[in-house]
């Protein structure tokens, strides 16, 4: 079972860091992570492995967004884009 | 290997327009349920649909929560409640209350299957439950009743839709210090479907499996803002593709939450019912998309056609997406329910004519719409036989939900709260058709009945 974290807002340090530590906090394994920087702003799509996930998806949702408050951070089930994109 | 586009795109429709599940309905039948004893009846009743639906909003929000996607409603739809009437007899209103207070046991938002279906006639038990309904809508908060008084196969039976018109103005009547919210919760049907999971006009029909789920998906939001992205002179064959498209997303994804609730209630997936159906939030509005197809306001000449369009196009999308589409599957026009709709109707550009020919079109009919308190029982009663015209020689279905404003004036508006909505009083004809109505009858199934 995999994931799609998306966060995006204004550029610092840390934000990977404090992100994929969430994630490893929940015994969630990052799989791939593109991140670009667009006019100063950061825009990452992380892929991650939740099927060894300790807690619930809304834990793991309430702690990435806690991790970086100042970013938009959303959550998704893999299986939404597969079933909404994929014929 | 996800797209960056696809994933930014599901995310904007969900978080910004509102696309959501808007229930998922269990349907459970009460057909062993039925006994000689009224309270045994009900004990039976009571019993079945706790033991089926007590995991259903649980499972619900766990789904919401998995794939952080919201499911607005969680509620029930039963057998036809004048049946197990048949067999027991006894005031129907016992049933309502027990179906209200499982619903509350269960945490549900709705239960629907008060219900008759007499499109050709009474038999036991129909009367009885008819005329009780305005009683157990003013007794009682989540059941909701709905009224099969024709078909294409069948014809009207023009006596139920007599009976129906006092029903309506009762119903209002009983609940005058609420809003009159009693003939909200009252849908009066022509070709009523077995499976549709929205209310108030859900019920469980006979042909249906024990126990089954369906589920109903909306989204106005997502198509208004996809054809917000279209150029402003894209020709209307395009606009009907990308509504198809949006329409085939939004169709998967409750494809996805309704098999996902199947397995984990071990309940049979049923259908999904893909409906535009609005709330009066902003931005979740079907009269908006009319507007950003090129009409200034919902109402005005081209809305008929554009509705057409707009109807057909969900169809088609969420027949690719799904081979157990069924329900209502269209547009809906909820007057009250509906911002741009509150709005024109409010600036008087869509009137109850427009309305009228706007269902002959889309999948609904006469929908949450506040009429004049004075109207008398037969004016509601020529309004669900013009209906019912309509659905019964169009092979389709429509419904009359008309709310008369018990005690107000011209100018005053009716405030339901929540996904009821608000909305003004719209003028109606006060010439009679009291001659028509009381000769009763049936209007004899038209030439499209004789398919075979």
């Amino acid at each position: 079972m995999k994931a799609v974290i998306t966060v995006i807002g204004k550029d610092m340090v840390g934000i990977l860091a404090k992100v994929s530590g969430a994630c490893a906090e929940m015994n969630v394994n990052v799989i791939e992570v593109t991140q670009s920087i667009l006019d100063g702003y950061f825009c990452m799509v992380m892929i991650v492995d939740i099927s060894k996930m300790n807690a619930e998806m809304d834990v793991l949702n309430g702690k990435l967004k806690d991790a970086v408050p100042e970013m938009v951070v959303h959550l998704m089930h893999e299986d939404i884009f597969n079933a909404m994109h994929r014929i | 290997m996800l797209n960056f586009n696809d994933i930014m795109e599901t995310i904007t429709m969900i978080q910004e327009e509102n696309l959501d599940i808007r229930t998922i309905t269990m349907g459970i039948s009460l057909l062993d349920c039925a006994d000689s004893d009224i309270d045994r009846s009900c004990e039976k009743v009571y019993n079945k649909i706790y033991e089926k639906a007590k995991d259903l909003v649980k499972t619900g929000e766990y789904i919401e929560k998995k794939y952080q996607i919201p499911i607005v409603n969680k509620r029930i739809s039963v057998t036809p409640i004048s049946m197990l009437v048949a067999v027991s007899g006894g005031d129907p209103v016992k049933y309502a209350k027990t179906l209200d207070r499982v619903a509350k046991d269960v945490g549900v938002n709705f239960i629907g299957g008060f219900s008759a279906l007499v499109q050709k006639g009474f038999s036991a038990g129909d009367r009885e439950l008819i005329e009780a309904i305005p009683r157990a809508l003013a007794e009682t908060d989540f059941v909701c009743s709905s009224v099969n008084i024709g078909s294409t196969k069948a014809g009207i039976n023009m006596d139920a839709v007599k009976l129906m018109g006092g029903v309506v103005r009762q119903a209002a009547e009983l609940t005058a210090d609420r809003q009159c919210i009693g003939a909200a919760k009252l849908v009066v049907f022509c070709n009523a479907p077995d499976d549709n999971p929205f209310m108030a006009g859900a019920f469980h029909g006979v042909g249906e499996p024990d126990v089954v789920l369906n589920v109903g998906v909306s989204g106005p939001g997502v198509v208004r803002a996809a054809l917000a992205k279209m150029p402003e002179d894209a020709p209307l064959n395009e606009v009907a593709e990308i509504i198809k498209k949006t329409a085939f997303k939004i169709t998967r994804m409750g494809q996805l939450v309704g098999t996902e609730a199947s397995r984990m209630l071990g309940v049979p997936f049923g259908i999904i019912d893909l409906s535009l159906a609005p709330t009066p939030a902003v931005g979740d509005s079907v009269a908006h998309i009319l507007e950003e197809i090129g009409l200034e306001q919902c109402g005005t000449h081209g809305t008929t056609a554009a509705l057409a369009m707009l109807n057909d196009a969900v169809k088609k999308g969420g027949i690719m997406a799904s081979s157990s589409v069924g329900g209502l599957s269209g547009a809906f026009i909820p007057v009250t329910e509906d911002a741009g709709m509150i709005a024109a109707a409010r600036s008087g550009v869509l009137g109850i004519e427009k309305l009228e020919a706007m269902t002959a079109v889309c999948s609904v009919g006469l929908d949450m719409i506040v009429i004049p308190g004075e109207t008398p029982a037969e004016t509601i009663s020529a309004i669900i036989a013009d209906e019912a015209a309509i659905g019964m020689v169009n092979s389709k279905t429509t419904a009359v939900r008309v709310i008369p404003a018990i005690g107000c004036k011209e100018g005053d508006e009716l405030d339901f709260g929540g996904l009821l909505g608000s909305g003004p009083i719209m003028k109606l004809h006060s010439q009679s058709s009291c001659k028509m109505i009381n000769r009763g009858g049936r209007i004899p199934a038209p030439m499209q009945s004789l398919k075979n």
